[in-house]
């Protein structure tokens, strides 16, 4: 069932993708082929091999219980939220917190997990910042 | 010689104090990689890619330290399969079947110095095959035009699902997809925007590097967030290594095996769609058919059932740089990273790498060669201090992976939208991953959709629009042949070499 459905959103997936394309404006430069024919492959492609796993879907594959998938949501919660904090609060800040947090869940006792997360963020920082000298992102207070 | 004054040449490039020093990072880095479960050659290679390039290295400087990172990982692998059971990356899978055995005998230390031998073996001679075959190829390769390109770059996907492929249809999407991903941002012909939706992140298209640490290193966070509960990640057993020294009357006896697994391993990993884990299953089971037909002692600690994987696997990806290099085509997840090291560096692989840039070429073969001398050193007597590392329990080492992560991305691209699609990037891996469609050929149809576009309306224009072009050269057509017997043939073999590998697996 699994693949069934995955072949029914890749087939949605190809339809919106060769509608895409052929909303493809010309520019005023143009080849032979044009910008839209071989993305009108790719869209093919897509879509016949949708229409296998529709016909001929393998086995089920084991999905996690609830539980662990609500794991798996809030850790892309967190990750996102990670990302918008980053230009926020700053790398230092951003990073004890979001380690933590995935740690605490792999695991790790809460009070571990804060310790761990502090530091995960200052080696990260000393290590890529202060030593090889990359770019963090930098918050209200410069780290 | 000519290829000697190259290589000459090369080694003049990489034996400077800098080169030599970042191929020692990248051995270390790469051992530490390799020898963790979970944290595989492509995606410790993945990580460090932003990193390298953040740092501002030169072309040769970080091709230097990535690739050592990628023999380094191979050699690795070896160190938790044989001291956990725990294979640290795929090919690495075969070297539990005797690795393990061998250390509950208390024999770990012989089990592990014989199997770094057998690497550098395995690597050694693999690199020397690379400098003897590249050229070669590259031969070969200057008289295809932009029609066989096109035909080369479909024989890469028809392969790359490669002998043990389950489903051919899942691997034809995932290359599709990748392809499709390529296109957006603006059409390098003729500038007009695809699939932009006027959206200005999208008007440079998705950089590949977004979308190799999400799809490989974020959705192994994923994987392993979803099972940690169900397996037991506190490793409660501590390897004892026992000797370290040695026992050089062993690997002679192991000699012969070594040398089998080397030629074996190589073929298998310049052949597109095999790769090293099929050259360390190839390795074990001819060794086994040689030695052991009865099967008494394999699978129960023979050594040499040790060496013939680790030089099988050590050959393989010595072997896959070859198409990388001399074709442009990556036959493996690994090497499809390399390519992405180099095309971030914006060095075009293929025939002409060899003629405009010898310096990088030569530079990184003989980087190739003093890595492997670092990596025997480093993994025979310093082994034990690897084994440390183990004791790192995943729940503290998985977080960490994933904020190296974002460090590489964002100091790099400076943008949360970009971090935000690589999160994006890590979700729809591990979905893919749960329905078992592979992963390697996106991120290959990203690497390359471009320039399997450009390619095949050159040739559209060369022909003035006529499609026969792709058929009309008997090189072309020797490829198409190939491409098509590369995508059938495993559905017809492939369930029966699975079976095979999953018996012998079960068969301990």
């Amino acid at each position: 069932m699994s693949d069934r459905i995955f072949g029914g959103f890749g087939l949605l997936l190809a339809i919106f993708y060769i509608w895409a394309a052929s909303i493809i404006k010309d520019s005023f430069m143009v080849d032979v082929v044009g910008p839209r024919a071989f993305p009108y492959i790719v869209g093919a492609v897509l879509a016949i091999c949708s229409i296998y796993f529709i016909v001929r879907p393998d086995d089920e594959p084991e999905w996690p219980a609830f539980r662990s998938f609500s794991e798996i949501v809030f850790a892309t919660a967190v990750m996102l939220l990670y990302a918008w904090a980053l230009p926020e609060l700053g790398f230092l800040i951003s990073t004890v917190f979001a380690t933590a947090y995935l740690t605490w869940r792999l695991g790790t006792e809460p009070l571990w997990a804060l310790l761990t997360g502090l530091l995960t963020s200052v080696g990260i920082y000393t290590v890529f910042h202060l030593i090889l000298g990359l770019s963090l992102a930098k918050g209200p207070f410069g780290f | 010689m000519d290829i000697l004054s190259l290589l000459g040449n090369g080694f003049a490039v990489a034996l400077t104090p800098e080169n030599l020093f970042l191929a020692l990072m990248g051995c270390f880095l790469g051992t530490l990689m390799g020898a963790l479960p979970g944290l595989g050659p492509a995606n410790g290679v993945a990580i460090l890619i932003p990193i390298a390039f953040s740092l501002g290295l030169g072309p040769t400087s970080s091709l230097i330290l990535l690739t050592s990172v990628y023999y380094g990982a191979m050699y690795g692998g070896r160190i938790s399969s044989i001291l956990l059971n725990i294979p640290g990356d795929e090919p690495a899978m075969m070297t539990c079947l005797d690795g393990y055995p061998m250390a509950t005998q208390g024999k770990a230390g012989e089990a592990l110095s014989l199997s770094g031998f057998a690497s550098f073996i395995g690597a050694f001679f693999a690199t020397c095959g690379l400098v003897l075959l590249a050229p070669q190829l590259v031969k070969i390769a200057l008289l295809f035009g932009p029609a066989e390109y096109f035909v080369l770059f479909t024989v890469a996907f028809a392969t790359l699902g490669g002998i043990t492929a389950t489903n051919q249809a899942k691997s034809a999407f995932a290359a599709a997809l990748g392809l499709g991903i390529a296109m957006i941002g603006s059409d390098s012909q003729t500038g007009s925007q695809r699939f932009t939706f006027d959206h200005i992140h999208l008007y440079d298209g998705i950089d590949f590097l977004i979308a190799i640490v999400g799809l490989f290193a974020l959705s192994e966070v994923f994987i392993f967030l979803e099972n940690h509960k169900s397996k037991n990640t506190n490793q409660t057993i501590t390897p004892k290594v026992g000797r370290i020294l040695p026992d050089f009357k062993m690997i002679g006896r192991c000699i012969p095996t070594m040398a089998r697994g080397t030629g074996l391993g190589f073929f298998a990993g310049v052949l597109p769609g095999a790769g090293a884990s099929l050259g360390s299953f190839l390795a074990y089971s001819l060794e086994k058919q040689t030695v052991d037909r009865e099967g008494k002692t394999f699978g129960k600690g023979d050594p040499r059932g040790v060496a013939a994987p680790e030089a099988g696997n050590n050959a393989a990806s010595g072997g896959a740089l070859v198409p990388m290099l001399a074709l442009g085509v990556p036959g493996s997840g690994t090497t499809a990273v390399l390519l992405a090291v180099l095309l971030q560096l914006n060095i075009t692989p293929g025939p002409l790498l060899f003629t405009k840039n010898p310096d990088v070429v030569w530079g990184l073969i003989a980087a190739l060669f003093i890595s492997n001398f670092i990596l025997l050193a480093m993994n025979i007597p310093l082994v034990g201090l690897f084994t440390r590392v183990l004791m790192v329990p995943t729940r503290i080492l998985m977080p960490v992976v994933a904020m190296i992560s974002f460090v590489g991305i964002y100091s790099i691209t400076g943008s949360t939208f970009d971090v935000m699609l690589m999160v994006g990037f890590g979700v729809a891996g591990w979905v893919l991953r749960k329905l078992d469609v592979p992963l390697v050929p996106v991120i290959l149809g990203i690497l390359l959709g471009n320039q399997m576009e450009v390619n095949m309306r050159r040739a559209m224009t060369i022909s003035d629009g006529d499609w026969s072009v792709f058929f009309s050269s008997p090189l072309a057509i020797i490829l198409w042949v190939i491409a098509i017997a590369g995508f059938v043939l495993p559905m017809i073999y492939g369930r029966r070499i699975r079976e095979g590998m999953k018996n012998t697996d079960a068969g301990v």
